[in-house]
């Protein structure tokens, strides 16, 4: 017993570093290996406080830009609004399909990096917002990512530009389906996987959501075509993803609330037990 | 004492907050970040507690993980840096380390510049194999390391030099 004392005492040193550099460790294969990023993540109020007021200085800078892309969205939305049918009509077709089946929650961009394989943004807006895990993030150009982690004011998101990330997507001009994923080197190019040799893929393409999970809605812009290749296996190709968003410089996004997921997952549970 | 204790402290807290919010933004040619925080680390009094030495550089590290959404990576890499740096203080000062007495307030140019720089490129090789975690990415890992390393570097010597008590 007493030699264990001592064992301890003449080693606390390297001891408590193997404890700090374990704990350390665990941390960082948790946050490599699992989707989620429990324990460290920066939606609190000490990281979104200190955020908030560097944002309130550094959104000055950008005022210029921000209203080009916002004149630019509307310019978009009132071509919409002149092109679609008279609205008795369009509440005519659209009945049926979701009465408001989309929510949509506009929020501030505190934080975003894109710099290291796995990135993520924090937002202002948390649960008091009613934000959840698994809520779309766009902007007005196309995807941002999805909502990781929440916390009462704040919530951080999982960026497409990070390598677990993985979103369903498609050709918009042939319907065939692909994952989005990040290789980690450029912040402009995402890469589509899995999209069958069936599928015609010319240059130049637009990618849109699929629409085949709960998160985004159908046909949201995500990028164009900039090259492909056939994939090692042979059978898929792998396409190079031009993304229309410049993930270096978002400053507003809205996040997607999808009213119906609730029921969607409990009838997809409810199929898996059967 | 206190005034060393203080001092610390106020370090601390202004590397942690010049990181986060100025440092891990400048993304020079699209992806490079200086970590100046490791000052902190490498100035911390020789003479302390160890076992103080290696808890605060643990939470600092961790301090930086949960603002940056980097898991535990600066974490490992600060505690690793805070215990490894008696090999590099041998290194570098050779006997003057044995006797306990460096004071880095009053080192010469060349040696604050090895210093700085092997504790750099060390902490920063920790830090992007964690991050990238992909040993076939091993050419990137290093790339990284050694840009990033000299930007760090070079504004380590200068921040250092820059408020260096002239008494």
């Amino acid at each position: 017993m007493q030699q264990i004392f001592n064992f301890v005492i003449r080693n606390k040193t390297f001891l408590l570093f193997l404890l700090l550099f374990g704990i350390a460790l665990s941390l960082t294969i948790q946050s490599h290996s699992y989707h989620r990023s429990e324990f460290i993540n920066s939606a609190n109020s000490l990281t979104g406080g200190v955020y908030r007021t560097v944002n309130s200085i550094d959104q000055y800078f950008n005022l210029k830009e921000q209203n080009t892309i916002l004149v630019e969205e509307n310019k978009k939305l009132r071509e919409m609004l002149l092109n679609t049918p008279s609205v008795s009509e369009a509440t005519l077709i659209d009945s049926s399909l979701s009465e408001g089946r989309f929510k949509i929650v506009s929020a501030e961009v505190y934080k975003n990096s894109y710099n290291s394989p796995n990135n993520y943004l924090t937002i202002n807006k948390g649960k008091r917002d009613s934000i959840q895990q698994d809520y779309g993030v766009i902007t007005s150009k196309g995807i941002v990512g999805i909502i990781d982690n929440t916390s009462k004011k704040f919530s951080t998101v999982l960026s497409i530009l990070n390598k677990k990330s993985r979103i369903n997507a498609k050709l918009k001009s042939s319907n065939q389906n692909g994952s989005l994923t990040w290789d980690g080197i450029s912040p402009y190019l995402a890469q589509l996987e899995d999209v069958s040799q069936f599928a015609k893929v010319t240059i130049g393409d637009t990618i849109v959501t699929g629409g085949q999970s709960a998160i985004f809605p159908k046909n949201i812009g995500i990028g164009t075509v900039e090259n492909f290749k056939t994939d090692v296996t042979g059978d898929t190709y792998k396409i190079q993803v031009r993304l229309f968003n410049d993930m270096t410089t978002i400053q507003y996004v809205y996040i997607i609330k999808n009213t119906d997921v609730e029921e969607l997952q409990k009838l997809e549970s409810l199929t898996n037990e059967q | 004492m206190n005034n060393s204790l203080a001092s610390n402290i106020i370090r601390f807290i202004v590397l942690l907050l010049v990181q986060v919010t100025i440092c891990s933004n400048i993304n020079l040619f699209g992806y490079i970040n200086p970590f100046i925080y490791i000052i902190f680390i490498l100035l911390f009094p020789v003479n302390n507690n160890r076992l103080l030495f290696l808890v605060i550089a643990f939470s600092l590290g961790l301090f930086i993980d949960v603002f940056l959404d980097s898991g535990g990576v600066h974490a490992a890499a600060s505690v690793f840096l805070a215990y490894a740096r008696p090999l590099f203080l041998k290194y570098v000062f050779g006997t003057l380390y044995n006797n306990q007495t460096i004071k880095f307030s009053k080192l010469q140019l060349n040696e604050l510049v090895i210093y700085v720089s092997f504790m750099t490129l060390f902490h920063h090789f920790l830090v992007f194999n964690l991050e990238i975690f992909n040993i076939s990415q091993i050419l990137l890992v290093l790339k990284k390391t050694l840009i990033s390393s000299l930007l760090t570097a070079v504004l380590s010597i200068l921040i250092i030099l820059l408020f260096k008590s002239h008494k």
